[in-house]
């Protein structure tokens, strides 16, 4: 009713709104932009180079092909220059803008002579018109873009207040948020930073133990006794491959139209190894980008660089295999900027960088460093593989049971059967040309490894192969790889990276929230040996991490995206944590680490439905595994691209067809449904309902006790009311209907405990109730 | 992240300002953020907004009337209010249902001219072939209503509804293998990670059904041939929420839709009253207008409990209607049982449904393989439109058919007087639609006499594309979406709109 309510209030507002804009309302108001403050100084990265990048360098940007009237803005020089088509006149002429046909255009009354021309559907605001006639006033200064310079440790901002600071972090915190009038928020309770960490650092909530001792214990370095716990487990490395695999585009399927099994996961187990091993970041893509190339690359190397086959390879038959070669060249290409330089390379594939200084040739010139890799393509349809239950595109390395019980004891293989996994390997050199157009069958001039010298030059001391590009991306000088990975890790942390667009550091990109603080943590990362505990920890410590969550209206007016900080964000966690999460507290959960890719529960017939005929090899068809391995965190559940597990897709997890550094986080009624209705969820309220009965002797405990299990935290006496109110209900219910109660908790393959069905019934729908809390599935 | 609609504003001055005014408030960003926010979604949706300013307005008169949307869509007067788009995945037989070609009977087992082929690139399939023998249609072909329609006797059905449909003839496309092709077509790029057609069309232009989802498959089962793949009918990179929902035939017609097994869900709403007045509490604790979406989003699931399986329920549908589509609409799942179920979605306004059939790859056996494909599929297509048509549904109501290239000229394998194979074909081959805006009884485009090259209007799947938008009064160039610091589009650099076809 309150909702109905208040969509009622809201269509009034709306069609007032609609009738006040039909009448010109907004019109008269005037200009919103007026009063907007113009900066004292105008910064040409964070003011200026954002209006010419989105408004005007299509036409005046680096595309030499689609430059008009010979005028290119994204330069100091040119664009200072004497119009070569215009002799005697200048776009810009500093500290003058009447003489500056750039601002004279930019403001005209003229629909012809109006920048950016009216068709193009851009046009400036007032605002931003302002702010180039200050800084052409200012002396139209110039600046490399903001992220192609390397980060600096800036001092540290000071502050009056000094009870709020945990360490530096939170100095350049407190800068913004004094800039913004806000204060930030008070430290969220002890319960509530331990379920946060847990669930940042391990993808799992914390268990009742951590939690009792955690809690029991009043020292001050509890929460860094608690993270450097967290740490340690093993669970952490597996949460850091969970995120690594959307970057690495990993699946157990080859991703084109049969979509047959490949056998990747020793790659994965791979990496959660790593990760457990704390390798620094700098070291972790070195060896997945060169490993093979190493001075005598061990075996462990060599599986690393599966990196760069995680990409689709198609099987269909009839391909022109050339063309689907330099498709896999473009994917680890694009790959690299996307998902490591924060760039997005794949503009600059069939013509010069529309916004960023990144030539066609610069693109060919990285893509020619992946381009000798001796493979040869799937030449096998799925019928004929589906003997072989999977099969691997050259070249592959054999993992064989002496390996595993060797130097790759990390991989969880079964004795006996060896594993195919691909590999990169440099062994087929390929002449690289510059594709016309993109177009594969169309190549232009040769080219030879290099990287783009705007970002860093490339140093005639290192090899031109990919080990020189690993050396390269890695470079402390590399003004990208720190900055958008510690950006990647606090979005992990905070909802949101400070760059909001984590994918693209480019001009088009977003610009930093806190420039100073992201290349503050991005210095310190590297002094610290790119050390990725330490970095988790560092900005877990900070007083900004463990605010509150909690949003006062005030910090809601003033700040509604929570950009400043002013309070601790919340936010859904992803489909995998979800499921984690409830197998964990049900006490279902499979702990074991690494294997093949395994089979949960998933609704009857997806994949039959679109497979077309019973032969298309080992993935035709979906048969649930038995057991315990029903149970395994979700990062070992088998991926097929063409059709995801639908309890991720529903939660925003990407096909894995390419590089994603960033999930949406959507709210949507089929997330509903899955909650309430997939059987995984159901069994596992029923398990705990089950146990729950089991082992609390006292019956008046029950749901209290499932509550604290779920949430890790004790109901409020209002919460403890209406949820034993539902239980009695429901028991009243079920003791009448005895068979209805059986037939609900029959859900799920987990052998029933013998507990009353009907008890266990209703406990089991308020179990379900508490996991289909918003604040169940958030992470506070 | 949930925020991407802010990015792309209005080019209407008046209307970035009101957006200004939206975009202060948390509310119009998190409620955008399902079909569940449909509910509030469509009420910001022109349509129902202008019905609610003028109550009087019909249907016709309220298109008339149009109003943008806070994107500012449509950007013309559209056509289109929905649209059922038949996807025939494979690659159907031009040459054996439409384009009729009689002088190659004259030319049987005749070597293709290479001034034919002109060099143009071959599947791995057929490279090798030494010889491409020239196999005319072994099937009948006749003229048909007063548009004087070729179709070969495949299809007896369509023939009947010849003077509705508008052929295009001179269709061609990029990709030669099937699965760069489908992606092609649906999303307008050949490698996956592109927003499909349907995706597109609701971004821009939200939903008019509150109960249901904006853009739904269906996919026929039982299929054979060529795998689909869920990027189909996927979002991109446009917010999730955008996605097409499959519908299924069986017990859950949509994913986890129903209680749980053998359960009686009888208490489902006094759950779901429990939940919200928890989550109600959540919200007086944190004060974040996300709880409160998702206690909408959870009215919606319940909601969709029950409108989904009414409108997924066609056994009250009178034996008329299940005799014009024939047996097959009985059975769950089926073709036809899908154009039916089609026509019941678009009743309810759901603005996009899209059908895909599969099994039209006749490599070999072609004239068998037509037939067979033709018998599952013409009385459905048929049916569909004469319904549509008799409810008075089809002038808002755009009918697509077609797949993702056409077939060769000359037999891959052995040709023999009754049989023969045919390769993927891209560079001719035919479509057709019906319906809102698009000129019935009309055949546009035409090819050479081997059916091999256009020689008259060709349109590429980018001019298809931007056609398909056009209807829905929206400028394909116009509608995009910022990712990855660029402005994307359905139709790429390309496209133009077939005006020709254009009532």
């Amino acid at each position: 009713m309150k909702q109905k309510l208040s969509i009622g209030i809201i269509l009034v507002g709306l069609v007032a709104l609609l009738f006040a804009f039909k009448s010109g309302l907004f019109k008269s108001s005037g200009d919103e932009y007026a009063d907007q403050k113009l900066p004292k100084v105008v910064d040409y990265n964070f003011h200026i180079k954002p209006i010419l990048s989105d408004n005007c360098y299509t036409c005046h940007g680096p595309d030499a092909n689609k430059r008009k009237a010979g005028l290119r803005l994204d330069l100091e020089k040119e664009a200072l220059s004497e119009l070569p088509e215009n002799p005697g006149k200048y776009a810009i002429v500093a500290g003058k803008p009447s003489n500056s046909l750039l601002y004279q255009h930019v403001v005209s009354d003229d629909p012809k002579q109006l920048m950016p021309p009216p068709d193009s559907q851009l046009a400036l605001n007032s605002y931003e018109k302002k702010l180039l006639k200050k800084w052409i006033e200012q002396g139209a200064k110039f600046d490399k873009h903001w992220a192609f310079i390397p980060p600096k440790k800036a001092e540290l901002p000071t502050s009056e207040r000094t009870d709020w600071a945990q360490n530096e972090i939170d100095a350049f915190i407190m800068e913004k948020l004094e800039e913004n009038d806000l204060a930030p928020s008070e430290k969220a309770g002890q319960h509530t930073l331990i379920r946060r960490m847990a669930l940042d650092l391990t993808g799992l909530p914390p268990n009742a133990d951590q939690v009792q001792r955690y809690l029991s214990n009043s020292s001050v370095d509890i929460l860094e006794l608690a993270i450097d716990e967290f740490l340690a487990s093993p669970t952490y490395g597996e949460r850091m491959t969970q995120v690594w695999l959307d970057v690495a585009r990993y699946a157990d399927s080859h991703g084109y139209q049969d979509d047959s099994y490949r056998s990747m996961w020793p790659w994965r187990d791979w990496v959660i190894h790593a990760f457990n091993n704390n390798m620094p970041y700098d070291e972790f893509l070195r060896v997945q980008l060169a490993g093979d190339l190493m001075p005598n690359a061990s075996k462990e190397q060599i599986l690393a660089t599966g990196f760069n086959r995680n990409h689709p390879i198609t099987q269909e038959g009839g391909v022109i295999q050339e063309e689907y070669q330099s498709y896999y060249v473009v994917d680890r290409t694009n790959t690299l900027g996307k998902g490591i330089l924060g760039l997005t390379l794949e503009c600059a594939k069939c013509h010069d960088h529309k916004y960023d200084q990144l030539s066609q040739r610069d693109y060919y010139e990285i893509y020619s460093f992946f381009n000798n890799v001796d493979e040869k393509g799937l030449r096998m349809d799925a019928v004929q593989a589906a003997n072989q239950k999977y099969f691997a595109d050259a070249p592959f390395m054999t993992i064989t049971d002496e390996e595993t019980q060797g130097v790759l004891s990390f991989i969880n293989k079964d004795e006996g059967k060896d594993v195919k996994v691909m590999v990169m390997n440099d062994s087929m050199p390929r002449t690289t040309y510059i594709f016309n157009r993109g177009e594969y069958d169309s190549p232009g001039e040769e080219v030879t490894p290099n990287a783009p010298e705007i970002i860093l030059p490339f140093s005639e001391n290192l090899p031109k192969n990919r080990l020189g590009l690993a050396q390269w991306v890695t470079d402390e000088n590399n003004p990208l790889t720190a900055r958008v990975f510690v950006n990647r890790i606090w979005g992990m942390l905070f909802g949101n990276g400070l760059v909001e667009t984590s994918e693209d550091f480019g001009v088009q990109g977003s610009l930093p929230s806190h420039p100073q603080l992201l290349d503050w943590i991005a210095k310190d990362f590297m002094e610290h040996d790119w050390d990725i505990k330490y970095l988790l920890k560092k900005i877990m410590l900070s007083a900004t991490y463990q605010q509150s969550s909690i949003a006062t209206e005030e910090s809601k007016k003033v700040d509604p995206d929570n950009k400043w900080l002013s309070r601790a964000p919340r936010f859904r966690m992803s489909g995998e944590i979800i499921r984690d999460y409830v197998l964990a507290t049900s006490g279902l959960l499979n702990k074991e680490i690494g294997g093949p890719s395994v089979k949960p529960y998933q609704p009857p017939g997806l994949w039959e439905e679109t497979n077309a005929g019973g032969n298309r090899g080992v993935l035709t068809t979906y048969v649930a595994d038995e057991g315990d391995k029903l149970y395994r965190r979700s990062l070992y559940t088998l991926w097929k691209r063409t059709l995801p597990p639908p309890s991720m897709s529903i939660f925003d997890a990407p096909n894995r067809d390419i590089c994603e550094v960033r999930r949406q986080k959507t709210n949507t009624p089929l997330q509903a449904l899955a909650l309430q209705n997939d059987v995984q969820m159901l069994e596992a309220a029923r398990v705990l309902a089950e146990n729950t009965i089991t082992d609390t002797k006292d019956a008046e405990q029950w749901v209290t006790t499932v509550f604290q299990r779920i949430l890790v935290r004790n109901p409020k006496e209002e919460e403890k009311k209406v949820l034993e109110e539902y239980y009695t209900d429901a028991l009243d219910k079920f003791l009448n209907d005895k068979e209805n109660a059986e037939k609900l908790i029959a859900q799920g393959e987990y052998k029933r405990l013998d507990t009353d069905p009907a008890k266990t019934a209703a406990l089991m729908l308020t179990a379900q109730v508490i996991y289909n809390l918003d604040e169940t599935i958030t992470k506070e | 992240m949930c925020d991407h609609h802010d990015k792309l504003r209005s080019n209407n001055r008046d209307l970035q300002s009101i957006e200004k005014q939206w975009d202060r408030r948390e509310f119009f960003k998190k409620t955008s953020l399902g079909i569940g926010a449909m509910a509030l979604g469509s009420l910001l949706q022109s349509e129902k907004l202008w019905s609610a300013v003028n109550p009087v307005a019909g249907p016709i008169d309220s298109l008339n009337s149009f109003a943008k949307n806070k994107l500012g869509l449509p950007h013309h007067l559209p056509k289109a209010k929905r649209i059922v788009y038949l996807f025939q995945s494979g690659g159907p037989s031009q040459l054996d249902l439409f384009d009729y070609k009689p002088k190659l009977k004259d030319m049987f087992g005749q070597d293709l001219p290479d001034s034919i082929r002109a060099g143009q690139r071959l599947t791995g399939m057929s490279a090798d072939q030494t010889a491409f023998p020239i196999a005319a249609s072994t099937l009948n072909f006749k003229q048909y209503g007063e548009s004087r329609a070729w179709v070969s006797d495949a299809m007896p059905y369509l023939s009947e509804v010849v003077d509705d449909l508008c052929f295009i003839k001179g269709m061609h496309t990029d990709a030669i293998n099937h699965d760069p092709a489908i992606t092609f077509f649906q999303t307008g790029s050949q490698q996956p990670g592109r927003p499909s057609i349907g995706s597109w069309i609701s971004y821009g232009l939200g939903s008019d059904n509150d109960n249901l989802p904006t853009f739904i498959s269906l996919v026929s089962k039982n299929g054979s041939g060529q795998p689909l793949y869920s990027r189909l009918w996927g979002n991109g990179f446009l917010p999730t929420e955008h996605q097409g929902v499959q519908f299924r035939s069986g017990k859950d017609p949509v994913l986890y839709l129903g209680d749980p097994e053998n359960y009686d869900g009888n208490d489902r709403r006094q759950m779901l009253d429990y939940l919200k007045k928890l989550n109600g509490m959540a919200y007086d604790a944190f004060g974040d207008p996300e709880i409160n979406a998702r206690i909408a989003q959870y009215e919606m699931a319940y909601r969709m409990q029950t409108s989904v399986p009414e409108v997924t329920d066609t056994s009250d549908e009178p034996d008329y209607i299940f005799d014009m589509y024939g047996p097959d609409s009985r059975n769950p799942g089926t073709y036809a049982a899908n154009c039916l179920m089609a026509r019941k979605l678009l009743e309810k306004d759901v603005k996009f449904v899209q059908l895909y059939h599969q099994g039209w790859d006749q490599h070999g056996n072609c004239p068998g393989g037509v037939k067979y494909q033709s018998k599952n599929t013409d009385q459905g297509t048929a049916a569909l439109i004469k319904d549509l048509k008799q409810r008075g549904m089809l002038e808002d109501t755009l009918v697509v058919w077609g797949g993702e290239f056409g077939r060769t000229v000359y037999s891959q394998g052995q040709l023999t007087e009754t049989n023969y194979g045919r390769d993927h074909h891209p560079k001719a081959f035919t479509m057709f639609m019906a319906g809102a805006g698009v000129k019935p009884g009309f055949t546009y485009g035409e090819t050479d006499d081997f059916g091999y090259n256009i020689i008259k209007d060709p349109v590429h799947t980018h001019d298809f594309q931007a056609t398909l938008l056009h209807l829905f009064g929206i400028d394909h160039e116009r509608l995009t979406f910022k990712h990855q610091g660029r402005r994307y589009r359905l139709t790429d650099v390309h496209g133009d709109v077939v005006k020709d076809i254009l009532v």
